[in-house]
């Protein structure tokens, strides 16, 4: 199946990763560092971060592409900042892989591209060309969950579950990719996932008990 | 995040085509993609050469092994001669980022990674590697995580990849195409130190590709690991961590090579510590004389004095693991 999106249903870029024309919040401390100062010793410039940005930000440019996610084809026009984590999030509705840190530091955001477990929000939508994505949404059989999304139910593995749908696409990698030896084994090939609730004892059981099966 | 227009090349000329034109090649992305959230890189093209043919993994004729720039770091990691030849780089690779960085990130990227300075990072910090001329913020500020080695008044950042650690050890050669065609720079020459230039990092040409890091061959048997110390057990930079590569015959040292990581501003190779070892019997007091010559030279700052002490012990101890005692 193919899904082309017109040009209509895509958010404006305010909507897709940082806020082209408004400030981040680090120029904005900066802008208002530098306007105190304007005042305080009557220094001259001090927004030009955030003009540089808008000005810049003029005509962004935007590739097209195509590529499958969860089965389905989709081709979209994106602005080339785009990420993969927001493509997902904000053009495609697909709200299971989650922001955390946007920096590759916490996981929050994986998925799998071509079979492997990635971070999303480092992944460049446009580099996506042909790419197979595969999601949380994307793990069940129908209404049979994914044995290890089943194991998170059964162990209890989460408690907000912020960091769930990351934890459980790595421990899908991690198990693929044979890392279930040892409790110590898991844990050493899951850390690229992190869990702010610290239920690390029972994602690592669920992962166990998963691969214990196959 | 600026603007760019995004171009892949299609075969190594479109790529040096495009990066002679000033494009910034793009490989996993997971430095690059980062930095330009930040805003601290500010590329406006950028050239995505993951099409190139450089995923290679090859023993040399003479029994050394090269490396494509663009193996992933899972792949290198994973490769059987890799682990076989060289378990120190596997072993370095493996300690790094996390599974699915390594999945993302490329050999050639990881040794161009930058600083993970957090006033680097930061664009409303001073920083000379940055803005050249605006001042260090870390020099005075809080440095625990930098270096004690080759440091300058202008920039006292680490250098943060692990393999490159193990490269240093071994006596690597990157291996460069440019305009003018094929070079290669031995890896001690490769990344720079500070001094007055900290902007400039990489022995690097405008618009040279690496195309391959080739680890020489060394005599048999080696043996050869990574030991690296950090603040949590997983998915963090190194405070210390030490590379080391022993060629034992005989009852007696034959090759020693050993470098230092998370306490210089480049992989820090410790020729003194080597000299100390080669010709001499694995022992118990052979390690701890060796190892104490590890931080010669260190100049710790305000927030890092624990590193000097640190970096010997861990130098020790790795000597013990991979030479054992008697
Ligand atoms: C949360 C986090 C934790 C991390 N932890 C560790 C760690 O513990 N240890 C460690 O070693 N690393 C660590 N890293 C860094 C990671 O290993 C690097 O980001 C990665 O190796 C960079 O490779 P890449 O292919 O993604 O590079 P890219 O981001 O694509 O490129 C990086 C730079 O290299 C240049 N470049 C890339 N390929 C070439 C080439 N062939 N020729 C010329 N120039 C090229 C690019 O232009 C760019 O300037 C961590 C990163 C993150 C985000
Ligand atoms: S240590 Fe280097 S990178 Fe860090 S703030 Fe100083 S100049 Fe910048
Ligand atoms: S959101 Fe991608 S790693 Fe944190
Ligand atoms: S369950 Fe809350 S962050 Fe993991």
């Amino acid at each position: 199946m193919s899904t082309e999106l017109p040009q209509s249903s895509v958010p404006p870029p305010t909507g897709v990763d940082e806020p082209s024309s408004a400030p981040t919040r680090r120029t904005f401390i900066a802008t208002t560092t530098a306007v105190g100062a304007v005042v305080a010793g009557g220094v001259i410039g001090g927004t030009l971060l955030v003009d540089d940005e808008v000005a810049a930000a003029g005509a962004p440019p935007e590739s097209r592409v195509s590529l499958t996610v969860n089965g389905t084809r989709r081709t979209v026009t994106v602005d080339n900042r785009t990420s993969l984590l927001d493509l997902l999030r904000e053009q495609f509705g697909l709200t299971g892989s989650k922001k955390g840190c946007n920096a590759g530091a916490c996981g929050a955001c994986t998925v799998f591209v071509d079979g492997r477990r990635v971070n999303s929000c480092l992944t460049l939508a446009v580099r996506l060309e042909g790419a197979e994505v595969t999601t949380i949404e994307g793990l069940a059989e129908g209404d049979e969950l994914h044995p290890l999304q089943q194991a998170f139910v059964d162990e209890d593995a989460f408690q907000c579950g912020y960091c769930t749908p990351g934890q459980i696409m790595s421990g899908v990698g991690c198990i693929q990719e044979g890392h279930t030896g040892s409790p110590e084994e898991i844990r050493e090939w899951m850390s690229g996932n992190i869990c702010r609730c610290g239920c690390y004892v029972k994602i690592v059981r669920a992962v166990e008990q998963t691969a214990a099966r196959k | 995040m600026h603007p760019f227009s995004l171009t892949k090349a299609a075969n190594t000329r479109e790529a040096l085509n495009a990066g002679r034109k000033g494009g910034r090649y793009i490989a996993g992305g997971t430095t690059l993609v980062d930095l330009m959230r930040e805003t601290v890189e500010r590329p406006e093209t950028l050239v995505d050469i993951s099409d190139l043919p450089l995923r290679e993994v090859s023993v040399t004729e003479r029994g050394g092994l090269r490396i494509g720039a663009l193996v992933s770091m899972a792949e290198s990691a994973a490769h059987p001669k890799v682990r076989s030849l060289f378990p120190v780089v596997s072993e370095a690779l493996e300690l790094s980022a996390s599974a699915q960085l390594r999945n993302m990130a490329t050999i050639g990227g990881n040794i161009m990674q930058r600083t993970r300075c957090t006033y680097f990072r930061d664009v409303t910090a001073d920083c000379n590697k940055r803005e050249p001329g605006s001042g260090c913020a870390a020099l005075h500020g809080f440095n625990r995580m930098h270096a004690i080695l080759g440091a300058s008044d202008v920039c006292v950042a680490t250098h943060p990849s692990d393999v490159a650690v193990a490269f240093a050890a071994l006596e690597a050669t990157v291996h460069l195409l440019g305009p003018d065609g094929e070079r290669t720079v031995p890896f001690a020459d490769f990344l720079l130190r500070p001094g007055n230039t900290p902007n400039r990092e990489q022995a690097l040409r405008k618009g040279e590709l690496i195309t391959a890091v080739e680890i020489p061959a060394l005599p048999r048997p080696l043996k050869s690991g990574y030991l690296k110390v950090r603040d949590r057990q997983s998915y963090e930079f190194a405070l210390t961590s030490a590379a080391v590569a022993l060629h034992i015959r005989s009852g007696v040292i034959r090759e020693a090579k050993v470098a230092a990581g998370g306490v210089g501003t480049v992989p820090w190779k410790l020729p003194a510590v080597e000299k100390h070892l080669v010709g001499e019997r694995p022992s118990e007091s052979l390690w701890a004389a060796a190892a104490e010559r590890a931080a010669d030279g260190a100049r710790p700052l305000d927030h890092n004095r624990f590193k000097v002490a640190l970096l010997k012990r861990t130098v020790e101890r790795q000597l013990r693991i991979v030479g054992g005692t008697k």
